[in-house]
């Protein structure tokens, strides 16, 4: 498809969620307290939009991943909250 | 549209749920074995499960004449108790006979523990000592990416395994193309909050081809849509795929997969 069609068809669902995303973002700086791991890996994985290349989904999913490669001794819990906290 | 839904846990869902899939098309609903969204507190919960998937639910879905077909495993959520992923691994081949059973499923890992993947190895071995095919379930959102790596070194480790004969659910963009290139089919599950959009799963589609490709709804007790797959089939519309490649990706592909175990029959 043309990037014409689409921008047609996708950019007014990718405004909405990029204003969210912002809105989000305000929502936290309001907040008080101290944040803990997952706003800076957020905000590192938001580094990732600035690719020049088509792999910015891979690399925001990425940034968010856990980067060791050896199973652990004992699970945490058994949900996962959506970004690494580093080393236990 | 006619379609597939190739991982659905039907356990959870009500009969309007039944009825929106048949009418929306839905050609045979399969269903893995899953955690409860509680820890069972024994092998006898194991075993009236795997009673209900392979006797109950196919007769609540033929009430809409809908095939209906099961995998049997214990969830990695639960592997982590060796002892009762021991008991429940010796009553599964008890099972595996029955007629709508097609295969050992949803293994995987969960928090990528080693007590998981020593449980993982021995379905894979169940899997190759009685023949069947696999579903595997990578892990959740931080977890997947590392899950994925050990799943499939574990498969390929060993070698009784066809690679063909393994589907790997719940890729995304950072883990589809190690699963796609280790010869396994792959699963792309729309969810509204985690895993894939119909949107990214039809980018995956356009970027990799989709010869090796599936799409489920994973519908069960959580935030899920049962009309997930046929929405997708919408999307892709939307790109202009023809009617035949929605087809081919919706009904041909997992009728592909899932005929290499002779009891599956789609409408």
């Amino acid at each position: 498809m043309t990037r014409q069609q689409l921008l047609d068809l996708y950019f007014m669902d990718a405004r909405a969620k990029l204003i969210d995303l912002a809105a989000f973002l305000d929502r936290v700086d309001r907040g008080e307290g101290e944040p803990d791991f997952r706003l800076a890996a957020f905000r590192q994985a938001l580094e990732a939009l600035h690719q020049g290349e088509p792999v910015r989904a891979k690399s925001v999913l990425l940034a968010l991943s856990d980067p060791t490669v050896e199973p652990i001794a004992k699970a945490p819990g058994k949900g996962a909250c959506g970004a690494w906290p580093g080393p236990a | 549209m006619r379609y597939i839904e190739p991982h659905a846990h039907m356990v959870s869902r009500t009969t309007d749920d039944y009825l929106s899939m048949v009418t929306a098309g839905c050609s045979a609903v399969c269903e893995p074995a899953f955690w409860a969204g509680f820890d069972r507190s024994g092998v006898q919960g194991f075993h009236d499960y795997f009673c209900q998937l392979t006797d109950y639910e196919p007769k609540r879905a033929a009430k809409f004449g809908l095939p209906h077909f099961c995998w049997l495993c214990i969830n990695p959520k639960e592997s982590e108790d060796m002892g009762l992923a021991a008991e429940v691994l010796s009553i599964i081949p008890g099972f595996i006979d029955r007629p709508t059973v097609l295969g050992i499923g949803e293994i995987g890992l969960n928090k990528n523990t080693r007590n998981e993947l020593a449980i993982l190895e021995r379905h894979i071995d169940l899997a190759a000592r009685h023949d069947q095919l696999i579903l595997v379930h990578t892990p959740h959102l931080e977890d997947k990416h590392k899950g994925t790596r050990l799943i499939l070194d574990a498969i390929q480790a060993d070698s009784r395994i066809q690679p063909d004969r393994v589907i790997i659910d719940h890729v995304e963009e950072h883990t589809v193309e190690m699963v796609l290139d280790r010869g396994h089919w792959a699963g792309m599950t729309l969810y509204p909050e985690s895993k894939c959009t119909a949107a990214r799963a039809v980018d995956i589609i356009e970027c990799y081809g989709g010869e090796r490709l599936w799409l489920n709804s994973a519908c069960d007790w959580g935030i899920s849509v049962p009309l997930a797959v046929p929405y997708a089939g919408l999307e892709m519309r939307k790109r202009q795929f023809s009617a035949g490649r929605i087809d081919q990706l919706l009904y041909g592909n997992p009728q592909k997969f899932l005929s290499q175990n002779p009891r599956f029959k789609a409408l």
